[in-house]
C-alpha cells in the first residue's frame, strides 16, 4: 500500500514501521501495568502468607457466584474483542461495531456486578476504616488482619475496575470512530492496541479471581 | 532579481522556524521538548540548591540556631524530593537525551512525539504539586516517606506531594517507553546496534529501568497516600501491616533509580572521553553491554537499603553479595575510559575537564558504596554522613558533572552558539574544588559517627561541618557562573560551526542548530562509529 | 528488523481458546471446593497461568509476533518475579536466626 497515506505520521518512513513501533510501544506500556499491579500482588503475597486464616475468613465473605460469573463475562468479552480485531483486519466495519458493542456490554455487566458486590460490602461493614466490623464465621482471627485482606480486595479490584472503566470509555470512542469510517483493513491500529489493553485487564482478573474469591472454601477443618 | 545587495539570510533552524508561544508549548519537536525540560530542570535545581544552602548554613554550627528541628526536617525532605524526583531523574535523559537520540540514530523525531510532549506536561504538573506542598510549609517525612510516620504522623501536605511524585513518575515511564521504541525501531539504515553511540546504549539501559521500576514506586506511593487519606491500614503495624514491606516496595524502584541517575552521565562521559582523546572508545562492546548489565543487576540489590530495618539477616547476605557484583560493570567502564585516554590525543576542553572529573569522583563514590554494601560495616555507617557523602559523590560528583559536561559538549549543537571557554574552564575547576571541599569532610564525619538528618550535633564535628559549608558556598558559586555565560552566549555568543570539537557521530554532520527535520535526507551508515583518522588525531582543535 | 507480516488468526483458534478458558475457570472453582490443603493455591495459580498464557499467546497474538514482542513480555514477567522472589528472601526467613516458624511474615504475629 502507499507509504504516504493520510495515517502515516511524518517521522516514520513506512506504515509498517509505524505500526510496529505502536505495537511494541503498547506492549511496553502493558509491562508497566504488570509492574503497577505487581506491587499490589506483592503485598497480597506478604499478608496472605502471614495471616492465612484471616485471609480465608475475609474471602468467605465474597460471593463466589458473582465472582465466577464475572470471570466468565470477561472471558467472553475477550473473545468478542478478539473478534473485533479480526473483523477490523478484514475491513468489515459493521462486524467491528457489533463486536465492540458486545465487548462494551459485557464490560458493563462486569462493572454492574462489581457495583453490587461493593454495595454488599458497604452494607456488611466490610470496608476498611472507621466502620469496619464484618461478621466472621471464624471468631479466632484478628479483625485487624481481616481488614488487611479487605484493603487488598478493594485496592486490587478497585484498580482493576478503574482500568475497566477507562476501557469502557475507550470502547465508546472506538465505536464512534469506527462508525465514522476511520478504520480500514490496511490501518486499524487503535483497535488492535485497545485489544491488547482489554486482554491485559482480563488477565489481571484471571489472577484476582482465585486469589481473592477462592482462598478457602472449606472452613473449620 | 536583486544582485547588488546580497542579504545574509539566517539559515532555517528548529529555533527560528516558529517564534510563537504556541509553537513551544504545543511543539512535537523533540529538540524543543528537550529545551522545555532543560528550563524546568534548571529551575528545580535552583530550588533544591536553595534548600541545600539553608541546610549547610544551619550545619555550620553545632547548635540548632538557624531553624528548629521541625523546619530542618522539611529542609532536607524538600531538598531530597526536588533533587531526586524533579531534577536528577529527568535531567540528562529528558533534556539532552530528548534532543540527541533522534539525531544520533538518524531519525526525524522520537517514536511518539505527542507522548513526548505529554511527558513534559506531566513533569510540570507533578512538579507544581510538590512545589505547592513545599510552599505551604513543606513536609517532614524525608524523601523516603517511610511508614508509619509518613502515613500516620507526619504533618504537612504529604498527600499532595505523593500525588505530585506519582504523576511525575508517569512522565518518567512514558519518556523511557518512548526512547526504547525509538532506539529499537527508528534507527537509520545501516545503524546497527553495535554502531550506536555509547550515549544511546546508556540511555536505552536507563529507559529500561524507568519503564520496569517506576510503576512499583507509583503503586506504593499510591497505597501510602490512600493509607494517609482513608486510613485503610495497608502498612499499619497496629493492624498487622508491615512497614518493612513499604521499604521493600519503595527501594525496589529507588535503588534502580540511582542507576537512572548515573547511567546517562556515564554515557556522556564515554562520548566526551572519546572525542577529546581523538580515539575510539576502548572496549566499545564492553562499555555498551556494561550499561545493560548495570540496569539488570541494579534490580536485585535493593535490600542493601534495608540492612538495619529488621529485614532478615539471610536476605541481607543475599543482597550484600549481589551489591558487590553490581560494581563490576561500573569498574569495567572506568578501566575502559582510562584506556581510551591512554595514548590518545588529549585536549583539556571544558567537557573533558568534566569528563575526567567524573571518572575520579564517580570512582570514589562507587568505592565507598562497597563499604556500605558490606553488612558488617553498614551497621555502623548507615544513617551517618558517610552515606550522605557516598551518594553525593555519585549524584553530584558523578551525575551532575556528567550533566554539566554534556551541556558544555552539546551546547553549540543545541543553540548554535559558543560559550566563553575560559570562564567555562574556570567554573569547572571551581565546581570540582567546591564539591570536594563540601563532601569529602562528610566521609570523615560519618566515620566519626555523625548521624544524618540531624540539625544539631556534637561539638567535635564542627570543624568538618564548617569545611563542608564553606565548600558548599564555593560549589554554589561554581554553578552560578555557567548559568551566566550560557545565557550570555544565547545573545552574544559566536556562531557555532557544525562540528566545533571534531567529533564523530551523526549529530555533528548536520548544521548547528539543526533543521526541524534533523536531516535533509535520511543518512545511511556504512561504517563503524568513532572513526578518528590519524590526521584528526594529530590535529588539535 | 522490520515487523512480521500481518497474520490473521483463524476464528477457530479463538473459539478453542475461549472454550479452554471457560473450562479452566470451571476447573478452578471445582478444585477449590476440594480440600487439597496447601496444594489448592498451587493448583489454582497453575490453571490461572495456563489461562493467562492462552490469552497472551493467541488473543494478544504473541505466538505470531516478533522476537522483540516476546522479549518484552518475558522481561516484564521476569521483573515481576524478581520483585516477588527477593522480597520473599526476607519475608520467609525472618525467624531463621532463632529457628524457623512456618511463616513469620510480620512482627507481632
Amino acid at each position: 500500500m502507499a507509504s504516504h497515506s493520510v495515517t502515516l505520521r511524518h517521522h516514520f518512513e513506512t506504515s509498517e514501521q509505524q505500526k510496529d513501533a505502536s505495537t511494541i510501544g503498547m506492549w511496553m506500556f502493558l509491562v508497566t501495568e504488570i509492574m503497577f499491579f505487581g506491587g499490589l500482588f506483592m503485598a497480597y503475597i506478604a499478608y496472605r502468607g502471614a495471616y492465612p486464616d484471616a485471609f480465608a475468613a475475609g474471602s468467605q465473605k465474597l460471593n463466589i457466584v458473582y465472582g465466577t460469573i464475572n470471570t466468565a463475562v470477561l472471558i467472553c468479552s475477550s473473545l468478542t474483542m478478539a473478534m473485533a480485531v479480526h473483523s477490523a483486519a478484514l475491513g468489515k466495519k459493521n462486524l467491528i461495531i457489533l463486536f465492540l458493542i458486545l465487548t462494551l456490554m459485557l464490560g458493563g455487566v462486569f462493572l454492574g456486578i462489581k457495583a453490587v458486590e461493593y454495595h454488599d460490602k458497604y452494607v456488611g461493614h466490610e470496608i476498611p476504616g472507621a466502620n469496619f466490623h464484618p461478621e466472621l464465621d471464624n471468631k479466632n482471627v484478628s479483625v485487624n488482619n481481616v481488614s488487611l485482606y479487605f484493603a487488598l480486595y478493594f485496592g486490587m479490584t478497585g484498580l482493576h475496575a478503574l482500568h475497566m472503566i477507562v476501557g469502557v470509555g475507550l470502547l465508546l470512542f472506538l465505536i464512534f470512530k469506527t462508525a465514522k469510517g476511520a478504520y480500514t483493513a490496511h490501518w486499524h491500529t487503535p483497535i488492535e492496541l485497545f485489544g491488547l489493553y482489554w486482554h491485559f485487564v482480563d488477565i489481571v482478573w484471571i489472577f484476582l479471581f482465585p486469589l481473592l474469591y477462592l482462598i478457602d472454601l472449606h472452613p473449620g477443618k | 532579481m536583486e544582485t547588488a545587495a546580497i542579504v545574509k539570510r539566517e539559515p532555517r533552524t528548529y529555533l527560528n522556524v516558529d517564534h510563537t508561544l504556541k509553537g513551544w508549548l504545543l511543539t512535537e519537536d523533540h529538540k524543543r521538548i528537550g529545551i522545555l525540560y532543560l528550563i524546568v530542570i534548571t529551575i528545580f535545581f535552583a530550588i533544591g540548591g536553595l534548600f541545600a544552602a539553608l541546610i549547610r548554613i544551619e550545619l555550620a554550627t553545632p547548635a540548632g540556631d538557624l531553624v528548629e528541628s521541625g523546619v530542618y526536617n522539611r529542609l532536607f525532605t524538600g531538598h531530597g524530593i526536588i533533587m531526586v524526583f524533579f531534577f536528577l531523574i529527568p535531567s540528562i535523559p529528558a533534556s539532552i537525551g530528548n534532543f540527541l537520540i533522534p539525531l544520533m540514530i538518524g531519525a526525524k523525531d522520537v517514536a511518539f512525539p505527542k507522548l513526548n510532549l505529554l511527558s513534559w506536561y506531566l513533569y510540570v504538573i507533578g512538579g507544581s504539586m510538590a512545589l505547592t506542598a513545599i510552599i505551604y510549609g513543606g513536609i517532614d517525612t524525608g524523601w523516603t516517606f517511610y511508614v508509619p510516620f509518613s502515613t500516620g504522623y507526619a504533618s504537612g501536605m504529604v498527600m499532595l506531594t505523593l500525588v505530585g511524585i506519582f504523576i511525575n513518575g508517569f512522565s518518567s515511564i512514558l519518556t523511557g517507553l518512548n526512547f526504547m521504541v525509538t532506539i529499537h525501531r527508528m534507527r537509520a539504515p545501516g545503524m546497527t546496534w553495535f554502531r550506536l553511540p555509547l550515549f544511546i546504549w546508556s540511555l536505552y539501559s536507563t529507559s529500561l529501568i524507568q519503564v520496569l521500576a517506576t510503576p512499583v514506586v507509583a503503586v506504593t506511593l499510591l497505597l501510602a497516600a490512600l493509607e494517609r487519606g482513608l486510613h485503610i491500614g495497608i502498612f499499619d503495624p497496629t493492624l498487622g501491616g508491615d512497614p518493612v514491606l513499604f521499604q521493600h516496595l519503595f527501594w525496589f524502584y529507588s535503588h534502580p533509580a540511582v542507576y537512572i541517575m548515573i547511567l546517562p552521565a556515564m554515557g556522556v562521559t564515554s562520548e566526551i572521553i572519546s572525542t577529546f582523546s581523538k580515539k575510539e572508545p576502548f572496549g566499545y562492546s564492553f562499555i555498551a553491554l556494561s550499561s545493560l548489565a548495570i540496569a539488570v543487576f541494579g534490580f536485585i540489590v535493593w535490600g542493601h537499603h534495608l540492612f538495619v530495618s529488621s529485614q532478615s539477616v539471610y536476605a541481607g547476605m543475599v543482597f550484600s553479595v549481589l551489591s558487590y557484583l553490581v560494581a563490576i560493570p561500573s569498574a569495567i567502564k572506568v578501566f575502559n575510559w582510562v584506556s581510551t585516554m591512554h595514548k590518545g590525543s588529549v585536549q583539556l576542553t571544558t567537557p573533558m575537564l568534566y569528563g575526567i572529573g567524573f571518572i575520579g569522583l564517580f570512582t570514589i563514590g562507587g568505592l565507598t558504596g562497597l563499604f556500605l554494601a558490606s553488612m558488617g560495616m553498614d551497621v555502623h555507617l548507615t544513617d551517618t554522613y558517610f552515606v550522605v557523602a557516598h551518594f553525593h559523590y555519585i549524584m553530584v560528583g558523578g551525575a551532575i558533572m556528567g550533566f554539566m559536561g554534556g551541556l558544555h559538549f552539546w551546547w553549540p549543537k543545541i543553540t548554535g552558539k559558543l560559550y566563553a571557554e575560559n570562564w567555562a574552564k574556570l567554573s569547572a575547576v571551581i565546581i570540582f574544588l567546591g564539591f570536594n571541599l563540601t563532601f569529602f569532610p562528610q566521609f570523615i564525619l560519618g566515620y566519626m559517627g555523625m548521624p544524618r538528618r540531624y540539625h544539631v550535633y556534637a561539638p567535635e564535628f564542627q570543624v568538618y561541618n564548617v569545611l563542608s559549608s564553606a565548600g558548599a558556598s564555593i560549589l554554589g558559586l561554581g554553578y552560578a557562573i555557567p548559568l551566566t555565560y550560557f545565557l550570555w552566549s544565547l545573545f552574544f555568543g559566536k556562531q557555532a560551526p557544525a562540528n566545533p570539537w571534531g567529533a564523530t557521530g551523526l549529530e555533528w554532520q548536520i548544521q548547528s542548530p539543526p533543521i526541524p527535520e534533523n536531516f535533509e535526507i535520511t543518512p545511511v551508515i556504512t561504517e563503524a562509529s568513532y572513526k578518528y583518522s590519524h590526521e584528526e588525531a594529530a590535529h588539535v582543535g | 528488523m522490520s515487523n512480521h507480516p500481518d497474520h490473521i488468526v483463524p476464528v477457530r483458534v479463538y473459539i478453542l481458546v475461549f472454550l479452554a478458558l471457560l473450562v479452566g475457570t470451571g476447573l478452578t472453582v471445582f478444585a477449590a471446593t476440594i480440600d487439597l490443603g496447601r496444594f489448592n493455591i498451587v493448583l489454582a495459580l497453575f490453571i490461572a497461568c495456563i489461562k493467562a498464557a492462552l490469552v497472551v499467546l493467541f488473543f494478544m497474538h504473541v505466538y505470531y509476533s516478533s522476537r522483540l514482542t516476546k522479549a518484552i513480555v518475558i522481561s516484564g514477567l521476569c521483573t515481576l518475579l524478581i520483585l516477588f522472589f527477593f522480597t520473599l528472601t526476607d519475608l520467609l526467613t525472618r525467624g531463621a536466626v532463632q529457628g524457623s516458624t512456618d511463616w513469620v511474615g510480620v512482627p507481632g504475629r
